[in-house]
């Protein structure tokens, strides 16, 4: 039987009563939220935190909505929710490509967005996601929110930039014209882990002559290792020429040369990385 | 911690180590919840929490305070067993029963949505559940047995 070690829960029963919680307990606290990946670390004693503070009456952090020109997705909006909202899915396929690849439907009725990218784990779905749809998220701290764009939020396997005292609110996607999106994950089973994955979001305008050409282009990769959840930079071969079947997917070959772990599963995913729709 | 149950309302100290699964097991006497895997993937011991199904081995009892919980002992009514649980009998939905509780409380909600079922979406709402014994066929099978015999007693 697997059992935690010893800990202490408190309930937060708004951000800032969080963050409080967070600041007095000190770096042996954590917040819990799904709680799908760190109960399980718990069990295992891989995780022994003194002080669990739990997230999950916090309404404020739960939700899917548009705000400006941007998609705006609660950390602790369950997987469920996410595959389940239309609005999102419209806007970026991509959401809904991941989600439903993601563990089984009970575990996605529990488990959160928030949770998945602050767990940074080196197989987890969401965070190629939100890098290459060029994402920010807001994290909230004692001295009130910052923003750090998802490019910088990981900083290794199971690493993020979110502090001892910080929660994540949300995480912010720009709404931008001429997108398209899409997900690819291999895996051994369904619902199983990623053995690679790649993400990769496309934006088109129109060039001369109406023609399109590419606006911009992101991609991303689980946070294996330092550096693969960054997309490359436009390249000139990419960003203003038209797009064309032998342009578009080599701008998802970038992050797979590091983080595919072999030549089989990387040329699985290769199949369409980017489906300029909208 | 003060958590309803099936309609009832418990009063419990527990350690906040506690697995939701073993406060229904150990203190409530529920043992209809199955414990099996411990690693969140077989699915037996999946319960009802304010009203969505969750794996009760990757909760904490303390994160059920204040909530509403429903297990297999809640699917029988004064009138009778719940049709899904009729279905399996029917169907021959099981064989061990092990995996049966986590199945039948992921069924329920399954048709309490979508009435009409197809094999695809049972099978992708069955997904995070494992049964060692029936291949799955008759338990696909059971749950749209249920789902007929609902919508011609609707009708
Ligand atoms: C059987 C199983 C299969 C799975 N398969 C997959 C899969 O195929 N792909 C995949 O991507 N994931 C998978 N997962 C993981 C699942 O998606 C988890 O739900 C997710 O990784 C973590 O979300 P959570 O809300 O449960 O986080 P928790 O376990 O509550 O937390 C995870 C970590 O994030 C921190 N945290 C959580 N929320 C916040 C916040 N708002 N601010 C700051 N820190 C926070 C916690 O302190 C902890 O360190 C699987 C899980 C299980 C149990
Ligand atoms: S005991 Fe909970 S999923 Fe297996
Ligand atoms: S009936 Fe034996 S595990 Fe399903």
């Amino acid at each position: 039987m697997q059992v935690p070690a010893h800990f202490e829960y408190e309930r937060a029963t708004s951000l800032e009563h969080a963050v409080a919680l967070l600041t007095r307990y000190g770096p042996e606290a954590r917040v819990v939220a799904g709680g799908h990946s760190l109960i399980p670390m718990m069990k295992l004693r891989l995780a022994q935190p003194e002080v669990l503070v739990d997230l999950n009456d916090l309404t404020e952090l739960a939700g899917i909505r548009i705000e400006g020109d941007e998609l705006r997705i609660g950390a602790l909006t369950r997987h469920a929710e996410l595959l389940g909202s239309a609005v999102a899915g419209e806007h970026y396929p991509i959401l809904h490509d991941a989600e439903r690849v993601i563990a089984d439907p009970v575990v996605r009725n529990r488990g959160t967005v928030g949770g998945s990218v602050c767990q940074a784990d080196p197989s987890e779905d969401l965070s190629g996601v939100f890098t290459a749809l060029r994402a920010t998220a807001v994290i909230q701290g004692a001295d009130g929110p910052r923003r750090v764009p998802m490019r910088q939020f990981f900083t290794g396997p199971y690493e993020t930039a979110v502090g001892p005292a910080e929660v994540l609110v949300e995480l912010r996607v720009p709404l931008r014209p001429g997108g398209g999106s899409a997900y690819v994950k291999v895996d051994r089973r369904a619902g199983d882990w990623a053995v690679a994955a790649a993400a990769a979001a496309l934006w088109l305008r129109p060039g001369p002559g109406g023609t399109p050409v590419v606006a911009d282009a992101g991609s991303g990769s689980p946070p294996s290792a330092p550096g693969t959840s960054r997309p490359p930079r436009p390249r000139s071969t990419c960003a203003a020429a038209p797009p064309t079947r032998s342009r578009s997917p080599r701008r998802a070959r970038s992050p797979r040369s590091t983080a595919g772990p072999s030549p089989t599963s990387a040329g699985r995913s290769t199949t369409s990385a980017t489906s300029p729709a909208s | 911690m003060a958590v309803t149950v099936n309609g009832v309302e418990h009063v419990r100290e527990v350690e906040p180590r506690l697995l939701l699964v073993h406060l229904l097991r150990d203190e409530l006497g529920l043992t209809g919840t199955h414990w099996g895997c411990d690693t969140s993937n077989c699915g037996a011991c999946t319960v009802w929490m304010d009203g969505v199904p969750v794996k009760s081995c990757t909760v904490l009892a303390a994160m059920a305070h204040g909530r509403e919980v429903r297990t297999v002992e809640g699917l029988e009514t004064p009138f009778g067993l719940d049709q899904v649980q009729v279905s399996f009998m029917a169907c021959h939905g099981l064989q061990c029963g092990f995996c049966t509780p986590g199945m039948l409380m992921t069924a329920r909600w399954l048709l309490d949505r979508n009435p009409d079922p197809s094999e695809a979406e049972v099978r992708e709402a069955i997904a995070g559940q494992t049964c060692r014994c029936t291949g799955y066929e008759n338990i696909v099978r059971a749950v749209r047995h249920a789902a007929a015999a609902e919508r011609e007693q609707a009708s």
